[in-house]
């Protein structure tokens, strides 16, 4: 029951995304505590002694949101996908509760076309996820949104099924 | 500083020419203009006792031009090297317009005296010794590492008398090559021989542009994990970056005059040009709208800047005055036209069009608005004029891997310039002038 209210409490932040009012505290701490909270279908099996959670970054936990790092975009297009929000969701929060943390948004773009416009493309798809958590209350001088327009693919084949993979833009941390 | 030898092979003709051993790039020549100037090379006296053989080098750079035709001078004995051994009706026969006698002669010291003579074979002047006309003569001193440079010379001598344009042998070329992750920042001759790393890195390197001088280059890379523009001194390595504002900075471009570059910055939110000092003081915006403006390009008189833009909806290439003022459009077939590149006579300028999902190089006139289509491949981009504005380096692809082609302004003649390992990309011809 209480896991239904914080998942409504989220719709509702992403609903206000679009609006001028910037998201409010009170929902993305609730949202922390459910990821604290143990894993589904553990229970009632022996469990090996593991170090406190404590112990784990968020960021890199596979089973945390914040470990998802690369927002997808169509061809031509730097409109976020609804699929992506809550990714964004996640990184703007954390960085409202962290307030040293500070990442780059590093845009892409596939091989197509000039290199130089396509640098400029890759830096759209960065913008646009930068606005989208600035937005959501993360400090502009938390962030900064560069390209690499064409020049690191993460899939170099010449087709669709790799050039989908390049039009991203990935949330890098300092210091990763 | 890595010293790759680059050498290269001579298809056309049928001709293979000097130092195959070590050959790692190849240039293919298809088509030719449409009067080729028949001339025939004699081989130089002397020459054979040096590792560069200079008729040869001579041989090859006319013939990658695309407007001479190479006669043979087999059979011919003996070879003649003084105007007076030279026998007009020999040549006649054979179709040759012009003849390359010379000869090279080693000094106590290391120095090599290399002389040429270019003898007319269609005209005799009876007044003159034998009837021969000579249409230009030279003794250049010169050295063993410098005869490649002292053919290069030659071939710039015989180009520009015998066709009225300035030759670009002499010249050097920029290039960045990706081996795995090493990306290189290369420099070559213009004919690919003696290629120099310059810049190395794991991360990418883009957009070489040479400064007027000849003496530096600026260019991208992304060793701090963005896109930076850097100055570097060929001479010395000294290298320091020029714009690395917050955001993404890119696409460098020299004044005529050499002391800025606009470029491209991302601080005030999307992709605008600015002006810079080459120290990276003085730091001016040109540029103001809300859509992307990219890949500024100077008027050979400074007055002008041609650039990418996509405030019209899709990609178009615009004008503006250098220092402000109203922006025109340029382009208007298609949906997407970018990388304008002024021709040295600032009369044209040659870019890149999307046509059917293939990229290709087209050359509009300035003034009447005429595109001429100049290529046929997938993936041709960032176009580069000779200094005298006769050929265009360009990069293309195939089979994945990226190489190096040009194309002659009026399209008629090709080059494909390949090598065994790696891509090559973003090429950029230097200019006339070396420090």
């Amino acid at each position: 029951m209480k896991r239904l209210t914080l998942g409504m409490l989220v719709l509702s932040v992403l609903a206000g995304c679009a609006s001028t009012e910037p998201a409010k505290e009170q929902p993305r701490a609730a949202v922390e505590d459910r990821t604290a909270k143990p894993a589904a279908g553990t229970e009632g099996t022996a469990q090996p002694l593991v170090p406190p959670t404590s112990a784990v970054n968020p960021l890199n936990d596979p089973n945390n949101i914040l470990s998802k790092r690369s927002i997808y975009f169509d061809y031509d297009s730097d409109a976020i996908k609804p699929e992506y929000r809550p990714i964004i969701e996640a990184h703007a929060k954390y960085l409202t509760e962290h307030k040293s943390a500070k990442v780059f948004l590093q845009g892409n773009a596939d091989e197509r076309g000039s290199r130089e416009y396509n640098l400029a493309l890759g830096q759209r798809r960065a913008d646009a996820v930068r606005k989208a958590m600035a937005v959501l209350g993360a400090s502009e001088s938390q962030m900064e949104a560069v390209s690499f327009g064409e020049e690191k693919p993460k899939a170099t084949c010449h087709d669709e099924s790799c050039w989908s993979q390049n039009r991203r833009t990935d949330i890098v941390y300092q210091g990763e | 500083m890595i010293r790759n030898r680059l050498a290269f092979l001579l298809l056309a003709i049928g001709l293979i020419l000097v130092r195959a051993a070590h050959a790692a790039l190849t240039i293919e020549i298809s088509g030719g203009a449409a009067l080729q100037i028949p001339v025939a090379i004699a081989p130089f006296p002397g020459e054979e006792a040096f590792k560069d053989r200079i008729s040869a080098i001579v041989a090859a750079d006319l013939a990658r031009s695309g407007q001479f035709r190479l006669v043979s001078t087999t059979g011919v004995s003996p070879l003649p090297r003084q105007p007076a051994e030279v026998r007009i009706a020999d040549w006649k026969a054979r179709g040759a317009a012009a003849l390359v006698i010379g000869s090279v002669v080693a000094q106590p010291g290391g120095r090599i005296d290399v002389q040429f003579r270019l003898i007319d074979t269609v005209k005799e002047d009876p007044q003159a010794p034998g009837g021969v006309i000579q249409l230009a003569g030279y003794s250049l001193p010169s050295s063993p590492a410098q005869l490649r440079a002292t053919a290069h010379r030659i071939a710039d001598l015989i180009y520009e008398k015998l066709t009225g344009d300035v030759g670009v042998f002499s010249t050097r070329i920029a290039y960045v090559t990706k081996r795995g992750n090493v990306h290189e920042l290369q420099v070559a001759d213009s004919d690919g021989a003696n290629a120099q790393t310059v810049f190395r890195s794991r991360e990418p390197i883009m957009s070489p542009a040479w400064s007027p001088d000849g003496a530096r280059l600026a260019y991208v890379a992304f060793e701090s994990k963005k896109p930076v523009v850097y100055v570097q001194e060929l001479a010395t390595a000294r290298r320091w970056a020029v714009a690395n504002f917050k955001g993404s900075n890119s696409a460098p471009a020299w004044s005529p005059d050499g002391r800025q570059l606009a470029v491209v910055l991302t601080k005030d939110g999307t992709s605008q040009i600015y002006a810079i000092n080459a120290d990276g003081s003085g730091l001016k915006r040109l540029s103001h709208s809300d859509a992307i403006d990219t890949e500024p390009n100077w008027s050979p008189d400074g007055r002008y800047l041609l650039f990418t833009s996509d405030r019209g909806g899709s990609p178009q290439i615009y004008r503006m005055p250098a220092y402000g003022g109203e922006a025109v459009r340029l382009t208007f077939q298609g949906s997407y036209n970018v990388t304008p590149r002024y021709s040295p006579d600032g009369k044209r300028f040659v870019f890149v069009q999307r046509e059917g999902g293939r990229f290709r190089l087209a050359i509009q006139e300035i003034a009447s608005g005429q595109v001429q289509v100049l290529t046929d491949g997938a993936l041709d981009e960032s176009p580069s004029f000779a200094p005298n504005g006769k050929l265009i380096l360009y990069a293309t692809e195939q089979a994945g891997r990226g190489f190096l082609a040009a194309v002659s302004s009026d399209g008629r003649v090709k080059q494909r310039l390949t090598t065994e390992v790696g891509d090559v990309r973003e090429p950029a011809w230097g200019p006339n002038a070396r420090p």
